[in-house]
Parts: structure tokens; C-alpha cells; sequence
């Protein structure tokens, strides 16, 4: 599989280690790793080229920072040239035009237009305070309509259809219906074609003609390879779409695409689908998307997430009971329910840089759920004192959780090795940072490393 | 319609290109590294994939460098190891009365077009098909399922939304063997790879269809997005894992998308593609060919080139 680029990187340029400058003959192996993972992540042929270019020009010459090493310093330089190809900040739509706004919604077919058309229009509702209409304007594929329907009934707004008639007139007239109703965005769903397909495309020339649509959003599935690029220019050259939405990002693929469809058209991204559900949007973040492409993780998410589910007091209270080594079974149990609050270990564990490359397939999610359930069983002074679990009490608890007694010694006995653990950092950060206990606010002393 | 006719109108562009970068590699006298590189970068340009280019630049590597080939030589190399790459599908054949398909596949691929497509191909065949509404998660997906069913004029059975797609394709099997069914053809949702849960869901449907016969399923198709790029051998290898596949659906080939990335998997993996899709009517689905589609992409330009 993909190695993580900035490992290889590191690999290429060992002996880059103590030299001052990076230069034109010690940053080519490093450009070939980095071409080679774009491609990988299905950046288009010539954009990597370019792509590739730009960094060598900016890699020259450059002083390797003292704290980094030359392959950090290089993917430092790398994921900076991505973010700024990518568009530097976050773009939120304008809808500025006098009401109703439209939003018309564009793609190859199965890109996930629909799925997109529900999340853009309840976004719009919670974050934007609009009242939208959907138009259900895909009259080709079979129970497109039908689908929109569901959609919109499911968060509670309200599609305006009128079978399988024409869908340049379904779209003028639902235009007319949003004026006479007093909505103040119209999302216009249409059907997935071909960029090839001329007939189609001069449907949407039409629509988009009749009314007019301040936004033109071009849906693209993120796991589209060299290809997207010649569909993404002749959308742009026939529509002068205003925007794109990449869909299935929740999907393991890197989005190279982004990248290529961005550089070629000069078009912000606008949206990322990340999953079924139609609440499962977010704004386009070209940091942690170059994050994404360069296989780094995503720590920003991880500790947006984080931050969400972690109450600070707790984290302090936490912080106390591990320094006087006072980590009780309760705690352990509060410990795992606000991990389980996160999600699934193994996405976490993706999200950190170094790990996603773990093989994460062989994590049992479900051994926590046996943790928890053999906490749970347990009364609440057993867990604040667990040497009184004696053998009758283990019996019982292993019934209530319905697991063995097996199971719950190893609980108890993680449970110790897990306080060992902590008195040994306890006294570690005693020693070494003056009785400070281990926090964030925590950092090893630095070793210098000799310079020739 | 021909295989032939259709992979060959989709794969201009790969011939094309193809075309000139050979002339370019067979005009400028022996062949080097850097053009080597050239005609890597175009490969993957076609989206044949990464591996699979460096796969066939690999054969000209060891096979060509340094010396002075025509045209034709260097397409006989790369034509010779793409055909070692892919592996013709063994023929279809019905092993069982009725014999058990389960389609799957990533979100929006083309499951459901392609199960309609296939009924279809199957009562033209004479055969009697029957074809279950698995997916029971994304709204309106048995509308659609329904319609392709009517169109095709299959049996169809369905639950409603939201019910348990192990029991929909319970049913289906039941009421395929109590109808005298030649072919039941499952449907289920589109599921990304990365989603334990509903991995986890598929292998249930197996599981359960496994009690009524444990031939059951004969055949697990995965149907693939002919535009996805590198993630196509992601997505299969995954999915190998956890249901091991007898065959591959690869859709959407009427754009310009030629499905390069079928070699990388098909010599990686080892599971034959069976079927090729390209466009929305009913009859667009063809059986794979494996001569053919290297035909498409090599002769082909070796005779244009021959006619210029």
C-alpha cells in the first residue's frame, strides 16, 4: 500500500542530515518520491509536473531550520505550495444576488448530485438561516425524483417535482414556485450525464439560461482518478461552474482529484460529503486536505473532535489523579466512555500522523465493549477500591456483563499495569521537570545533536 | 453490440496518446530511460494506473533499452505483458437452480443499472431471473430497482425501506426456488470499503443466504466506477478480503474513461473482470474480453499508425 510520504522522504534523505541547504542534487530522489505519491493519490499527470517544479524552485537554496530535518523541511515546503495551490482558505458560498438564490447542482452520474442537493439545503437552513426549496430536476434515471422526495421529507423540506416532464421547464417552473412561495434559495438537482454528452450538456446550458443560478456546483466523486480533469473542463467550459463539491471523502482515497480540478479550472471547493447522512457536510478545508493527499493525517480533526467531546475539568481533575497516583476503576471508566465518544478507535487511530499506517484492520473495536461492560458490572465501590473484588465478586460481575471471570482479571489486571504506568511518569516528570505533573503543558528537554 | 466496437470508440484517447508518444519513442532512434519515463507518463496520463504502467514500461525495460525498435515491436512487448496481466473471465455458467448472484459495490458505482442491465441479458437468454431489493438503506433505491425490474421484465421481490437487507435476500431465494428461477440477482447497498459496520452488514447477507444452501451466493460481483482512479485497487482488494470475489463489473466505459485501471487489479488480484457497462440503456453491458480489450488498446493504434 501507500507508504506515508513523509517517511519516505525521510528514508531518501538520510544523508541530507547535517547538511545546511538543500540543493538541486539532494532534493531529486525527494521529488521523485513526491511525484510518485501524487500520482498515487491520482493527481493529474501535468499538475504533479508543475506541482513538482514549483517545489524545486522553492526547495533551493532554502536553509534547513535547525529544529527539522531536511525531509520535514521539504514537506513543510510541499504542504505549503498544496494549500496555497489548493486555494489558502476555506470559501463559504456568497448568496448575495437578490432572492431566490439558486444553486444548481451538476455532475457525471452516480458522483452523488442528490445526496449532495439534501446536505447543501439543510446546511443552508441551520448554518445560513435560508429557507430552501429542492427541484427535483432528474427526470432520466429511475426514481431519481422519488429519491429527492425521500430526502427532503426526512429533514423536512420541501421538493418541488413534476414527474418526468421536461427538465428545463421543471427548472423554470420551480423557480417561479420558490418567488410565489417565499423561498429564499432554490437547489436544482439535476440528472448525472456525461461531460461527452452534448445533448445533455446543452439541457443545462438551457436551464442554467432560463434561471440564472448564482451558484453552479460541480459534484465530484472523490475517488475519481486521471479523469477528472478532461470531465471537469468541459463542465467548466460549457457551464462556468461556480464551485465544487467532492462527495465520499469519508472513503479511504486520497482526493488527488481536488488538487487537479482546482489548479485546471480555478475553481474553489466548496463542500465535502463525508457519508450517508444528509448532516454528514462540511466546509472545504484545504489545510487538512493537504494534510490528506501527503498521507499526514489529519491532527486538526482529531483534536477538533477531541476538543468537542472532553470536558476540560474532567481532563484536569484526570491530570490530578494520575500525577498522586489516585487512578481509580471509575475513572478508567469515564477514561474509555469519552474514547468511545470520539468514535471508532480505528478512525482516531487514521487521523494520527505515523499511525494510519498501523494495520489498523486487526483493532477489535468490540474488546472495549467487554471492558466496558465488566466496568459496568462492577458496583461503584468496587471500582473505587478494587482489592475488595474478590473471587465471589468476580463471578457475579462476569455474569452481570456477561463475560467470563477470565475476562474480568485481565480487566483488573490491565487496570494495574495501567496504574504502574502512571507512577512511573509520575515520578519521571517529578524528577525531570521539577515536580510539574505531566500535561499539556509538558515537553521533554530537547537533546542537541552535534552539527558538522 | 460488439465488445470490440464499443471499448474501441472509448479508447481513442488511450490510442492516441499512446500513438504519438511510439512515434516519438521509435523516431528518436534507441530507446532510453527518459523516454521510457515519457511513455510512463502518458500510460498513467490514460489512467492505465501507476502499477500498471510502470508494469509494462517495466517489460520494455527489460526487453528494449538500448535498442532500436519499430512501432510494432514496442506495442508487441506491451501488448504481450497486458495480456499476461489480464485474465480472461472463465465462462458464465449457471451452477445451480437458481443460481445466486449478490452485486456490490462503493456508493453511486452502478450496482443497481448493472443488475437491471444483466436481467435483462438473461431473459433475452431465455432464462428466468429474479432480482431482490437489498438495498434497503438509501431512499428511493427499490423505486429505482423496481422500475429497472419492470423494464427487464423480472421477477422482484422487495421489503421496505429500512428492513433487513439479510432477509430481503432470504426471500428472494426462497421465492426464486418455490418460482423455478434460473438466476436470482441481489442487490445491496452501495457501502464504502473503510466501514466495518456495514462490511460487517454484507458478510450477514451471505451469512443468512448461506443457511438456505451454502453454495449460496455462486457468484459476489463487485461492481467499479470506470473514472475512479487509484482507489479502484483499494476498494477491491478490501472488499476480496472480507467475501472473496469470483468477478468484476467495471461501468460508466462510454465516457473517456478507458478503465486502465483494470490491469493493475487484474494482475494484482487475480479476479477476472466479467463485465463491461457503458451507458444507461438497458442493452449497454457486454462480457468482458480479454483479447479484445488489449486489441483496442494496442492494435488499434498500430493501424492507424500504419495508415498515416
Amino acid at each position: 500500500m501507500f507508504s506515508q510520504l513523509t517517511d519516505s522522504l525521510e528514508s531518501t534523505l538520510k544523508k541530507l542530515r547535517g547538511q545546511g541547504t538543500l540543493t538541486e542534487e539532494n532534493v531529486a530522489d525527494a521529488l521523485r518520491e513526491v511525484r510518485r505519491a501524487f500520482l498515487e493519490a491520482d493527481v493529474n499527470f501535468n499538475v504533479t509536473r508543475d506541482f513538482v517544479k514549483a517545489v524545486k524552485e522553492k526547495a533551493l537554496g532554502t536553509d534547513v531550520l535547525l529544529s527539522v530535518t531536511p525531509g520535514q523541511q521539504i514537506v513543510k515546503i510541499i504542504n505549503d505550495e498544496l494549500i496555497q495551490m489548493m486555494g489558502g482558505e476555506t470559501k463559504e458560498l456568497q448568496l448575495t444576488g437578490v432572492p431566490p438564490t439558486g444553486i444548481m447542482m451538476v455532475g457525471l452520474q452516480g458522483s452523488g448530485k442528490t445526496t449532495f442537493a439534501g446536505k447543501i439545503a439543510l446546511y443552508m437552513r441551520s448554518k445560513r438561516k435560508r429557507k430552501p426549496l429542492l427541484v427535483a430536476a432528474d427526470v432520466y434515471r429511475p426514481a431519481a425524483i422519488k429519491q429527492l422526495q425521500v430526502l427532503g421529507k426526512s429533514i423536512g423540506i420541501p421538493v418541488y417535482e413534476e414527474g418526468q416532464g421536461n427538465p428545463v421547464e421543471i427548472i423554470k417552473n420551480g423557480h417561479r414556485y420558490a418567488i410565489e412561495n417565499g423561498y429564499d434559495l432554490v437547489i436544482y438537482d439535476t440528472a448525472g450525464r456525461l461531460q461527452i454528452d452534448d445533448v445533455l450538456m446543452q439541457e443545462l446550458e438551457q436551464a442554467r439560461d432560463a434561471v440564472h443560478p448564482e451558484e453552479i456546483l460541480f459534484v465530484a466523486d472523490a475517488m475519481i482518478g486521471q479523469e477528472a480533469v478532461s470531465v471537469a473542463e468541459t463542465f467548466f467550459q460549457r457551464l462556468n461552474f461556480t464551485g465544487v463539491c467532492l462527495s465520499k471523502m469519508d472513503g479511504d482515497t486520497r482526493g488527488g482529484a481536488a488538487l487537479s480540478i482546482k489548479k485546471m479550472t480555478g475553481v474553489p471547493i466548496c463542500f465535502v460529503g463525508l457519508g450517508e447522512k444528509l448532516s454528514e457536510i462540511d466546509l472545504f478545508h484545504p489545510d487538512r486536505m493537504a494534510s490528506r493527499i501527503l498521507g499526514m493525517g489529519d491532527v486538526v480533526s482529531l483534536v477538533e473532535k477531541a476538543q468537542s467531546v472532553i470536558d476540560e475539568k474532567d481532563a484536569k481533575d484526570l491530570k490530578k489523579k494520575i500525577f498522586n497516583n489516585t487512578f481509580d476503576l471509575n475513572d478508567f471508566l469515564k477514561q474509555l466512555r469519552t474514547i468511545k465518544k470520539l468514535g471508532r478507535i480505528k478512525d482516531i487511530m487514521g487521523l494520527i500522523p505515523g499511525l494510519n499506517k498501523l494495520p489498523l484492520d486487526q483493532i477489535n473495536e468490540k474488546e472495549l465493549v467487554y471492558v466496558e461492560a465488566t466496568l459496568s458490572s462492577m458496583t461503584a465501590k468496587e471500582r473505587e477500591k478494587p482489592s475488595i473484588i474478590d473471587s465471589s465478586r468476580k463471578k457475579r460481575i462476569a455474569s452481570g456483563s456477561g463475560t467470563s471471570v477470565q475476562r474480568v482479571n485481565q480487566v483488573l489486571s490491565q487496570y494495574d499495569s495501567m496504574k504502574e504506568m502512571f507512577k512511573k511518569i509520575g515520578g519521571m516528570a517529578q524528577k525531570q521537570n521539577g515536580g510539574t505533573p505531566v500535561g499539556s503543558n509538558y515537553t521533554p528537554p530537547k537533546v542537541k545533536k552535534k552539527r558538522k | 453490440m460488439g465488445f470490440l466496437s464499443v471499448i474501441k470508440g472509448g479508447l481513442t484517447k488511450t490510442r492516441n496518446a499512446l500513438l504519438s508518444e511510439l512515434k516519438g519513442i521509435v523516431g528518436a532512434g534507441k530507446i532510453t530511460d527518459e523516454m521510457l519515463e515519457n511513455l510512463e507518463e502518458h500510460l498513467i496520463k490514460a489512467d492505465v494506473g501507476v502499477e500498471a504502467a510502470f508494469l509494462l514500461t517495466d517489460a520494455l525495460r527489460e526487453n528494449a533499452l538500448g535498442k532500436s525498435l519499430s512501432t510494432e515491436e514496442v506495442l508487441g512487448i506491451m501488448r504481450t505483458e497486458a495480456e499476461r496481466l489480464l485474465s480472461d473471465p472463465p465462462p458464465f455458467e449457471l451452477k445451480g437452480k437458481p443460481h445466486v448472484i449478490l452485486v456490490i459495490g462503493v456508493n453511486g458505482a452502478g450496482k443497481t443499472t448493472t443488475i437491471g442491465k444483466l436481467a435483462s441479458r438473461f431473459i433475452s437468454e431465455g432464462k428466468k431471473v429474479l432480482i431482490a431489493a437489498g438495498d434497503t438503506f438509501r431512499a428511493a433505491a427499490i423505486e429505482q430497482l423496481e422500475a429497472w425490474a419492470e423494464r427487464s421484465q423480472a421477477d422482484f421481490v422487495k421489503h421496505q425501506e429500512g428492513s433487513d437487507p439479510a432477509a430481503v435476500a432470504y426471500d428472494a431465494c426462497e421465492a426464486a426456488k418455490a418460482r423455478g428461477c434460473d438466476v436470482v440477482l441481489i442487490d445491496t447497498a452501495g457501502r464504502l470499503h473503510n466501514k466495518d459496520h456495514l462490511m460487517e452488514e454484507l458478510r450477514k447477507v451471505v451469512r443468512v443466504i448461506k443457511k438456505h444452501d451454502p453454495s449460496y451466493p455462486h457468484d459476489l460481483w463487485l461492481v467499479i466506477d470506470g473514472n475512479t482512479g487509484q482507489n479502484t485497487i483499494n476498494q477491491t482488494k478490501v472488499f476480496h478480503q472480507s467475501f472473496p470475489l469470483t468477478g468484476l463489473v467495471i461501468t460508466k466505459l462510454d465516457g473517456t474513461a478507458k478503465g486502465g485501471s483494470v490491469l493493475s487489479i487484474s494482475s494484482a488480484l487475480q479476479i477476472p473482470i466479467r463485465w463491461i457497462g457503458m451507458g444507461e440503456q438497458i442493452h449497454q453491458l457486454v462480457p468482458f474480453n480479454k483479447q479484445e480489450y488489449v486489441e483496442g488498446l494496442f492494435e488499434n493504434a498500430l493501424s492507424n499508425e500504419d495508415a498515416n
